[in-house]
This record gives C-alpha cells, sequence and structure tokens, in this order.
C-alpha cells in the first residue's frame, strides 16, 4: 500500500509550488484577451509562401490597420490576424486588396465582436466560473451529509472548493505564460474549458470521498485512524480515478493531434486541467481531509 | 429477480432501438432521407449575425410583441437578399433580447451585413442651381420619421411608393415644402436620387408619394421600397453585436477533421476497454456503441424533437466527443468494483450485482455535478457555446442509461451461474 497520507507534505509542496507559480506569472504577465473579451476582429485567412511579419506590415503600410497580434498555423497556412472591429464592408474590401498581393489567399473565417458583447462575456465568465466552483461544493456538502461521524460534510464541501480552484489556477498560469511568450490568447473556449475542467475533476474527488464515507461506516466500531481509513481509500480507488480519466485523456489526445485547429487551445486547457485535477483529487484532496480533521480537532469545533 | 426471458427481451428491444438510431443518424441512406442532419455555419459555411435589440423605449408588456415583428421584418429583408434558408431566431438571456440570423452557405454578402440591420436611409434634400452644377442640401427630414409606406397606383397605372409622417415629421414636411414652392424637392434612398417631385403648395398632414424619377418604379421595386421603409418604422433599433463568416473550405475541413479526431478518440477508448477489463470490456464497448448511436439521434431529433431548431455546431461536436471519455466512466467504475468483489470471493453474478450497486453513487454524483456545470454553462454564456453544453449534457443524462442500465442488462443476458 502508498502511503499518501504520510508523504502529503511532499505533495502539498508539489501543489503549492505550482500554485505560486501560477498566480506569480499571472500577476508578472497578465492574460492576453481573445477578441470576445475586448471586442475586435479575428480573421483568419489562408495565405501560402509568406510570413507573419511580411502580413503584418502589409496591413499596416497597404491597409492602414493595425494588427494587434498574429497567430500562424504552420500545417494550413492559415493566419489569424486580430483587428480592431471592422466591418464587413471593408472585409470585403480589404481581401480584395490581399487577394491582388498574395496569390492563393483564401477568406477562411472571419469573426467580429462589439466592444458591448465583449464586456457583458467577460462579466459573465467570471460569474459562471465562481457559481460552478460554489455549486459543486455545496453539492458534495450536500450529498455527504449523511457521514457527519467523525468528518462533518461541510468539510467534503470546503476540500471541493479548494481542489477546484487548484484545478483551475494551474491551467489558468499555463496560459499567462503560454500569452507572453507565443501570443496565445484566453477567450471565451477557455473559460468554457477551465468549467469542463472543475466539472470533470470533481469525478475523481466524489470516487475517493464515497470511498472514505463506505470505509468510515464500516470502521465504526473499530479503532482505526482517519488517516488509517483515508489511505487505504485512496489506493483501493487509485486504479479507477486513473482509469476514468485516462479515457477523457485518450479522447482529448485524439482532438487535439487529429481535431480542428480552432479547438486545440480548447483541448489544451481540458487536457491540463484533467491532468491536474486527477492529481489534485488523490494526492491533495484525501490529505487534507485528514488535515481539517485534524485541526478542527484542536480547535474543539 | 426478472427472468432471463425478460432480460433477453429487454436486450433485443434495446438492441432494435439502437439499430433504428444508426440507421437514422447516418448521413446517407434513409436516415438522409427522412431527416438530413441540420448543421451549424461553422460546419457548412456561411454567416450568422447577432443583434442586440434596444427595448430601452418599449414598454415591458409590448416585449414580446415587438420581439415578434422585428423577428418578422429582418426575416423579409433577409429574404429580399435571396438567402436559401435563412435561419432567425430569438435569443433571450435575462432580460435582455438578441436577434440572431444565419444566411447559410452566404460568403459574398456585399452590402447585406450593414442593410439587414439598418433601416434604409431615405432623406429629403433642397435643390438648388448654382450655374450648370445642381447642388443639393441635405434637410434634417429622414426616413426615422416615416411611421407607415405603402403601395398606390397613379393615373397611368404606374407604382408609386406612398409616405406617411409622423406628428414631427409632418411638422418638418410642411416647413420644407413651405420654403420651396415651385421647386423640386429631391428624395433621396440609400444615398441615390430616387425622385424630384415639384412642391406646388405647402404640404401639411403629413403625407407624400414618391414616384421612383425617370422610368418611374417597377412593382417589385416599389414593394421592396416599401418593405424596407416599413421596416424602418420599428420601434425597437437594433444593432450588430457579432458576425461570423466562415468560408465553405474551412468549414468542411473543420467537421472532416472533428469526425476523425472524435471516430479515433472513440476507437482508442474502446482498445484500452478491451485490453484492461478483457470480457467485460466487449460489455463496454458495445455500450458505448449503443450510447453514440443513441445520443447522436437524440441531438438529430432536436433533443427527440423539444428543440425543433437544434443545430449540431463544431463545439456541439466537441462536446459530444468528450462525453464519449466520460460515457465509459460509470463501467470503469462498475468492473472495478466488481474486480474487487471477485477478489472478495463472491461469485461472478453476485459480484457484478454488488459492483453495480456499490458504484451508484458516485457515478450518479459525477453525472450531477457534470450535469450543473453544463447547465449553468447553457445559461451564462454566449450563444456559440450553447450547442456544447446543451450536446454534454445530453450526453450525460444518456450515458448514465447506457452503462448502467444496457450494460447491465447485457451482463444478465450472457454471464450466468
Amino acid at each position: 500500500m502508498f502511503n499518501v497520507i504520510g508523504h502529503k507534505n511532499v505533495f502539498f509542496g508539489i501543489s503549492t509550488a505550482f500554485i505560486v507559480l501560477s498566480i506569480v506569472s499571472m500577476l508578472v504577465f497578465g492574460f492576453r484577451l481573445g477578441v470576445d473579451f475586448t471586442g475586435g476582429t479575428l480573421w483568419q485567412i489562408k495565405i501560402p509562401g509568406t510570413d507573419a511579419q511580411k502580413l503584418e506590415e502589409f496591413f499596416r503600410s497597404n491597409l492602414g490597420l493595425q494588427v494587434s497580434g498574429i497567430a500562424f498555423d504552420r500545417a494550413s497556412d492559415i493566419y489569424a490576424v486580430t483587428l480592431p472591429e471592422i466591418p464587413d464592408s471593408d472585409r470585403q474590401i480589404h481581401f480584395g486588396t490581399i487577394e491582388k498581393n498574395f496569390s492563393g489567399a483564401e477568406d477562411f473565417d472571419f469573426q467580429r465582436i462589439s466592444p458591448s458583447v465583449s464586456k457583458e462575456l467577460r462579466s459573465k465568465s467570471i460569474t459562471a466560473v465562481i457559481l460552478v466552483m460554489v455549486v459543486i461544493s455545496l453539492y458534495i456538502a450536500f450529498v455527504f451529509r449523511k457521514v457527519s461521524r467523525p468528518v462533518s460534510s461541510w468539510k467534503y464541501g470546503i476540500i471541493t472548493l479548494i481542489t477546484l480552484a487548484h484545478d483551475v489556477i494551474i491551467p489558468a498560469g499555463v496560459f499567462a505564460i503560454l500569452g507572453n511568450f507565443i501570443g496565445v490568447a484566453v477567450d471565451s473556449n477557455f473559460i468554457v474549458a477551465l468549467l469542463m475542467v472543475m466539472g470533470f475533476s470533481v469525478h475523481d474527488t466524489i470516487v475517493v470521498f464515497d470511498r472514505i464515507r463506505e470505509n468510515l461506516t464500516r470502521a465504526r466500531d473499530t479503532n482505526m485512524e482517519l488517516d488509517e481509513i483515508v489511505n487505504k481509500s485512496v489506493n483501493e480507488t487509485f486504479a479507477r480515478s486513473i482509469n476514468t480519466s485516462l479515457t477523457l485523456v485518450f479522447v482529448l489526445f485524439a482532438l487535439y493531434f487529429w481535431g480542428p485547429v480552432g479547438l486545440q487551445y480548447f483541448v489544451l486547457t481540458i487536457l491540463i486541467g484533467t491532468v491536474v485535477g486527477t492529481y489534485s483529487s488523490i494526492f491533495v484532496a484525501s490529505p487534507l481531509l485528514v488535515v481539517i480533521h485534524r485541526l478542527s480537532r484542536h480547535s474543539k469545533i | 429477480m426478472k427472468s432471463f426471458k425478460a432480460n433477453l427481451i429487454i436486450l433485443i428491444i434495446i438492441l432494435l432501438v439502437s439499430s433504428a438510431a444508426g440507421i437514422f443518424i447516418y448521413p446517407k441512406w434513409y436516415g438522409s432521407k427522412y431527416k438530413p442532419w441540420s448543421l451549424g455555419l461553422d460546419l457548412v459555411g456561411g454567416t450568422s449575425l447577432a443583434y442586440k435589440i434596444d427595448l430601452s423605449e418599449v414598454d415591458q408588456s409590448e416585449y414580446e410583441a415587438v420581439v415578434a415583428g422585428l423577428r418578422e421584418v429582418i426575416e423579409k429583408r433577409v429574404n429580399l437578399y435571396g438567402v436559401a434558408e435563412p435561419k432567425i431566431t430569438i435569443a433571450q438571456k435575462g432580460g435582455s433580447y438578441e436577434l440572431l440570423v444565419d444566411l447559410a452557405g452566404v460568403k459574398d454578402l456585399k452590402d447585406a451585413v450593414r442593410q439587414i440591420g439598418e433601416t434604409p436611409r431615405l432623406d429629403f434634400r433642397e435643390v438648388s442651381q448654382d450655374g450648370e452644377n445642381i447642388i443639393f442640401t441635405k434637410t434634417p427630414l429622414t426616413g426615422r420619421y416615416i411611421s407607415g409606406s405603402s403601395l398606390e397606383f397613379g393615373n397611368l397605372n404606374e407604382p408609386i411608393v406612398s409616405l406617411k409622417f409622423n406628428e414631427e415629421g409632418a411638422k418638418i414636411f410642411e416647413e420644407i415644402t413651405a420654403r420651396n414652392v415651385g421647386k423640386p424637392l429631391a428624395i433621396f434612398v440609400d444615398d441615390q436620387l430616387t425622385d424630384a417631385p415639384r412642391v406646388n403648395e405647402k404640404i401639411s398632414g403629413g403625407k407624400a408619394t414618391i414616384s421612383g424619377g425617370g422610368e418611374g418604379f417597377t412593382v417589385e421595386g416599389a414593394k421592396q421600397l416599401i418593405q424596407r421603409l416599413n421596416a424602418g418604422a420599428l420601434s425597437a433599433p437594433i444593432s450588430l453585436t457579432s458576425q461570423r463568416t466562415v468560408s465553405a473550405t474551412a468549414a468542411q475541413d473543420a467537421l472532416y477533421k472533428i469526425i476523425v479526431a472524435g471516430a479515433i478518440g472513440t476507437g482508442i477508448v474502446m482498445l484500452f476497454m478491451l485490453a484492461y477489463y478483457r470480457l467485460l470490456g466487449i460489455f463496454a464497448v458495445l455500450a458505448l456503441l449503443i450510447y453514440t448511436a443513441l445520443t447522436l439521434a437524440v441531438f438529430k431529433s432536436g433533443a427527440l424533437w423539444l428543440i425543433p431548431s437544434f443545430t449540431m455546431t463544431l463545439s456541439g461536436i466537441a462536446g459530444f466527443i468528450l462525453s464519449v471519455g466520460m460515457a465509459v466512466d460509470a463501467n470503469i467504475l462498475i468492473f472495478e468494483r466488481t474486480k474487487e468483489e471477485l477478489r472478495k470471493g463472491l461469485i461472478k453474478t453476485a459480484a457484478i450485482e454488488e459492483g453495480f450497486k456499490r458504484a451508484w453513487l458516485p457515478i450518479r454524483d459525477s453525472n450531477i455535478s457534470t450535469i450543473i456545470t453544463a447547465t449553468i454553462l447553457y445559461f451564462f454564456t454566449s450563444s456559440f457555446v450553447q450547442g456544447f453544453a446543451l450536446t454534454l449534457g445530453i450526453g450525460v443524462a444518456v450515458s448514465m442509461f447506457s452503462a448502467i442500465f444496457v450494460t447491465r442488462n447485457m451482463l444478465k443476458v450472457f454471464i450466468r451461474k
């Protein structure tokens, strides 16, 4: 049997290091916001045989448009150009000019969003993330209400809240770093991915907690310590926690490597979140239960 | 306990229904003839426009009526551009209304995007002459003051567009005509000189007619203008909030790639289940096939005909593929528990029974938490991701049926004492 509880400080240390690193990255680099959060135009054009620098120069001097970012997908020759909001009539005129100067140019995907909507979307996204966190935690506290001895059910809820925050902060930190170094933008798809991560990561936590609940009931008449019960539960459910995440990881891998380019960062966010979430369910949530239980026993709550 | 015979009959029914679902969802053959897949613009190419409806000057009790009227007008305007099967929907979110216009397969929009959302610009201009040049001077009288427009016929049975101004417009019109007696007054529609009738006397009462100038209007042309002018008379203005135009190539490429990725992902999950759980894995694979057929059939039928306008989008398919990765989770939990009970020394049938019983709670709680997430997602995000939330939510619900009910039934039929 692997002693997860015994090594809990190692696992807490790893998590803390990643969390600190993520928060620092977010504070230092900030996020690069996508057009749906800032308002503007995201225009994907397929142009063979040029480069981002040339294209940016062309947009500036020939079209008179200030480019705030260009992402390039090598495999498909597609440039995703971020611009201020331009009307559709301008798109048609500009594309005519582009076609004349770059042979084989193809107008792929044109998306524009007005600042009023993006503002609304931004505030709604934050609300949604917080709401999911709180509602899931309350739900966990609710379903574990019947096992109040010796661990009261609000503790399961609090731990769920902590692990959900953990699972969201790390991918967010990764995207702050990606945004700073390779210009990856955070858009509403990213928020959807974070919400999904929370929905998935709680699955493994539930599996472990459910086993703790079962083992607690069984051990009621023995003098087994909570440490032992939790450790036993984690070990008993280890394989299924890994396997349920693995099936999702398989699907995400397939989507990342064979799926459409537009979904790549969306998939990457969920992929990071799923791995982090599985880790936190096994190595953070269960040891935390022991820690919180000890703390409250000492302070006689 | 149900008899073997009853279980067998249930299993046969499940297989028949799933096969029917399989034929229904197959993009060729009977399924397509009966009801082809309704695919979103990001999968077929085209333009989608979202307009915000400004209801600040409308009384709350009239919201529904105004919004419905607006939808009708936009539909008419879109039809003016000859778009095949435009899809116009009203989305209500909180207290605000959104108008969504989907124009499938339209690549070259010309001026459509602007004109659909805007009232046609009609204005009256005073005419003066400076030597050889005719000068048009803009007046404050514009289409904004028109309360209605209708088709009339003149003495020679030529079509005439009749305009009726509102109170404010009538006053301005009276002032302008008073100033210009004996002179022509030019009428411009979208900056095109459309008519320049001579003002014979001051006109009060707020009624004017346009004959269309030189060659006059065709009946069709007059009707179009009237429709557009009447649309302009609506009390609720709309403003374009977002636009997305996807080329057919890009859309088809995305559709092809997501199907390939989905098939590969599902394939790997199946191989994993077979490799890890062997005999039990076969049942998980069968359950997953049934899950795929049933879930896609639910989508295609528009959530069992509850949402007739249901359209499959790229994010919707992504949501479904992710749900495949989770659909087997229930099987994993059940099988792991079964293996555990077997190790404790239970006989196979009892171990399976115990596996289902004990795994139920975590399965229920996990799925409910995903449904909570999908619900919040559905109500708190833009229409772009609502498809994702919907397919994920439906997927999870169906997976509970396939992974638990279907698998259990199969195991009861095939694994006996």
